[in-house]
């Protein structure tokens, strides 16, 4: 059927692109009525989508060509920083946003699929990023090989809560990661090597000579020498969520929802509850980590008042928000809570507040998140 | 007795909870390929039994040998690699995961689950899964011809009975050697329960050495099914036989309608 598959990545790309176009407006407006408006705006369109039942066929061709859409999502993400080419500001909120997806993706491993709570995120981001600094300081290791060491320091001081958390469940898990988070922080703080309360910076980030902290040229093309930094996240956002997606789709992904729902059941079929979680919560730590190390060399900079608490909500209200298990309601989050804040200065310091009360809307009345879990579809055309 | 090997045995098991036994030194045989009916009235044990048997509860005292081979103190894990399989008498399916999704819960031994496969080789995966979704629907077609068709649709938008039937593929796919049915039929009307019976039996010819105990209080189904009765009250063993010889028991008739 040609003509249904060529439907269907048309439909995908239909869908990245009014994604990319409203992520350039958000992106571009200045003015805080135009912000407002832009608000009303997105609101009317899902209304309107839910709405129109017409539109229901070409959204389910959409959802069935994922790869068609990653790859114009990755087109339009790479356009958007040729649209914003000069401006350092938005360039950077574009690789902040990528790197919270790349870290809310491992905490989509963990309590999306396997149901672990980790209320420490912003900890496992930082022992990442200290991990890139004082590996790129005192080393000669390759800036690449330091990001991919963050994410296996981070997975291999997560092994240490491990004893703990497969001994409690629910509330008491989630505690035991909290008191971890705090204890991260604090011990950056007090620790002379790590910096102490200023922190350390990092030097630019190399790959093979090219330096990401001069300005990007590209024969005529000029540009902001974070958009370096983007290429850099989009890559790796790209390798994790191909990682992500293959193993929600595949038996590991059902193991850990079977684990996640029903663990009595799930060991009286033979699944080994321990095994499956230490999977999901040290590969998602991996990903939290390698997106902390790479975002501390686009930051230059890392201190332990980056790893609060308070950092740690956030990545958990992403996945909150997108909606607990689906990868790409997570991207849409990321966006949404990263690049929201950093608009409506009209709240000033309210505006957190502004975003607190949204977690709580979507938690009342749409608990399954602004996308919800999709059920598994192994593969197109299965039936 | 049939000639059959014994398959399953116990000796003396016995399970406490603070002051209550709730099975007492409880002994018999089930032989492999027998449908043996477990009976009592509530909280006679049925389903601690069943637990306990299972590894979801250890046993205090006592032993089963299952073909041969203690597994008395084995985790639950183990006790299902060995080819013991269950439904709960509450439906524990995932509803929010699809038909085929909870069915292949039911396959887990059985499915490749290394990282290559599932990762990397997906030409691979899509044959793993396409063969187990025909054999998982060859299954269900047995039970429910229509259900067949609702395979990728998620457990909870399905009506009970019908979960039911799913809870019972679920124990079935893996080709266990030994089938606990707790109460399949609560919640049924009497037709309901007799074609869901038709069926199991209907899987049972067509699975060959199948083995099944079965607790449930719709003596009719006890009466057609079972080969052998095992009737339980408070935790102790009343009595075994056939249900007709346990239908005329007097201490049977006793536990059940309190006629002393």
């Amino acid at each position: 059927m040609p003509a249904a598959i060529s439907r269907g990545r048309v439909s995908a790309s239909a869908v990245a692109a009014v994604f990319a176009a409203g992520a350039a407006l958000f992106l571009a407006v200045e003015s805080q009525r135009g912000m407002l408006a832009l608000l009303l705006a997105a609101g009317a369109l899902v209304v309107a989508i839910r709405r129109l039942k017409g539109l229901r066929p070409f959204l389910q061709a959409a959802s069935e060509h994922e790869e068609t859409g990653a790859l114009a999502g990755v087109a339009f993400t790479l356009l958007l920083c040729v649209l914003f080419r000069d401006d350092h500001f938005t360039v950077f909120l574009i690789g902040r946003v990528l790197l919270a997806t790349l870290a809310c993706l491992g905490l989509h491993l963990q309590f999306g699929s396997a149901g672990v709570a980790n209320f420490a995120g912003a900890a496992f981001f930082g022992v990442g990023g200290y991990t890139a600094a004082i590996l790129s300081a005192h080393s000669p290791i390759p800036h690449i090989v330091a990001v991919a060491l963050g994410g296996a320091v981070s997975s291999l001081i997560g092994s240490l809560l491990l004893l703990p958390l497969l001994r409690t469940r629910g509330h008491y898990a989630a505690l035991i990661t909290i008191a971890f988070g705090l204890l991260f922080r604090t011990f950056a703080e007090v620790n002379d090597s790590l910096g102490g309360p200023q922190g350390l910076k990092l030097q630019g980030f190399q790959l093979f000579g090219w330096q990401f902290n001069e300005e990007l040229a590209i024969g005529p093309f000029h540009g902001s020498f974070y958009i370096n930094y983007v290429i850099a996240a989009v890559a790796l956002l790209a390798i994790a969520f191909a990682l992500v997606r293959g193993l929600d789709r595949s038996w590991l992904g059902l193991a850990l929802d079977a684990v996640r729902l029903d663990e009595t059941a799930a060991a009286a079929f033979g699944l080994e509850i321990a095994r499956w979680k230490i999977v999901a919560f040290t590969l998602g730590n991996f990903l939290i980590g390698t997106a902390g190390a790479l975002s501390a060399f686009m930051v230059g900079f890392i201190a332990p008042n980056n790893f609060t608490f308070a950092e740690s909500l956030t990545f958990v209200s992403i996945v909150l928000l997108g909606g607990i298990g689906n990868a790409w309601g997570v991207a849409l989050a990321a966006f949404i809570v990263v690049v929201l804040p950093e608009k409506l200065q009209i709240l000033q310091e309210y505006r957190f507040l502004l975003f607190a009360a949204l977690v709580i809307v979507v938690l009342r009345y749409r608990p399954q998140g602004l996308v919800p879990r999709p059920l598994r579809r192994y593969f197109r055309g299965l039936a | 007795m049939s000639a059959s090997p014994t398959l399953l045995s116990c000796r003396d098991l016995s399970r406490r909870f603070g002051g209550l036994l709730a099975i007492d030194r409880l002994s018999f045989d089930v032989a492999e390929g027998e449908i043996l009916g477990l009976i009592g009235p509530n909280g006679s044990g049925k389903t601690t039994f069943f637990n306990v048997l299972t590894g979801i509860y250890p046993a205090s005292g006592g032993s089963v040998e299952f073909a041969g081979a203690r597994v008395t103190g084995l985790r639950p894990q183990q006790i299902y690699r060995v080819g013991i399989s269950r439904t709960f008498q509450r439906s524990r399916l995932c509803l929010p995961l699809s038909v085929f999704d909870n069915i292949m819960v039911g396959n887990h031994s059985r499915l490749d689950h290394g990282p290559w496969l599932n990762l990397f080789h997906r030409a691979g995966l899509r044959r793993q899964v396409s063969e187990n979704f025909a054999e998982a629907r060859e299954l269900i077609q047995v039970f429910n011809r229509s259900l067949a068709d609702r395979m990728l649709e998620a457990v909870g938008g399905i009506s009970l009975i019908d979960r039911r039937r799913i809870e019972i593929c679920r124990a079935m796919i893996s080709r266990p050697r030994l089938l606990l049915l707790d109460e399949p039929s609560a919640g049924m009307t009497r037709e309901e329960t007799s074609r869901l019976m038709d069926d199991i039996l209907e899987v049972k010819r067509r699975f060959g050495r199948l083995t099944i105990v079965l607790i449930e209080h719709e003596m009719s189904v006890i009466e057609r099914c079972t080969d052998r009765c095992v009737v339980l009250d408070y935790g102790k063993k009343l009595c075994e036989g056939t249900y007709a010889q346990v239908a005329q028991n007097p201490l049977v008739r006793q536990a059940y309608l309190g006629i002393s």
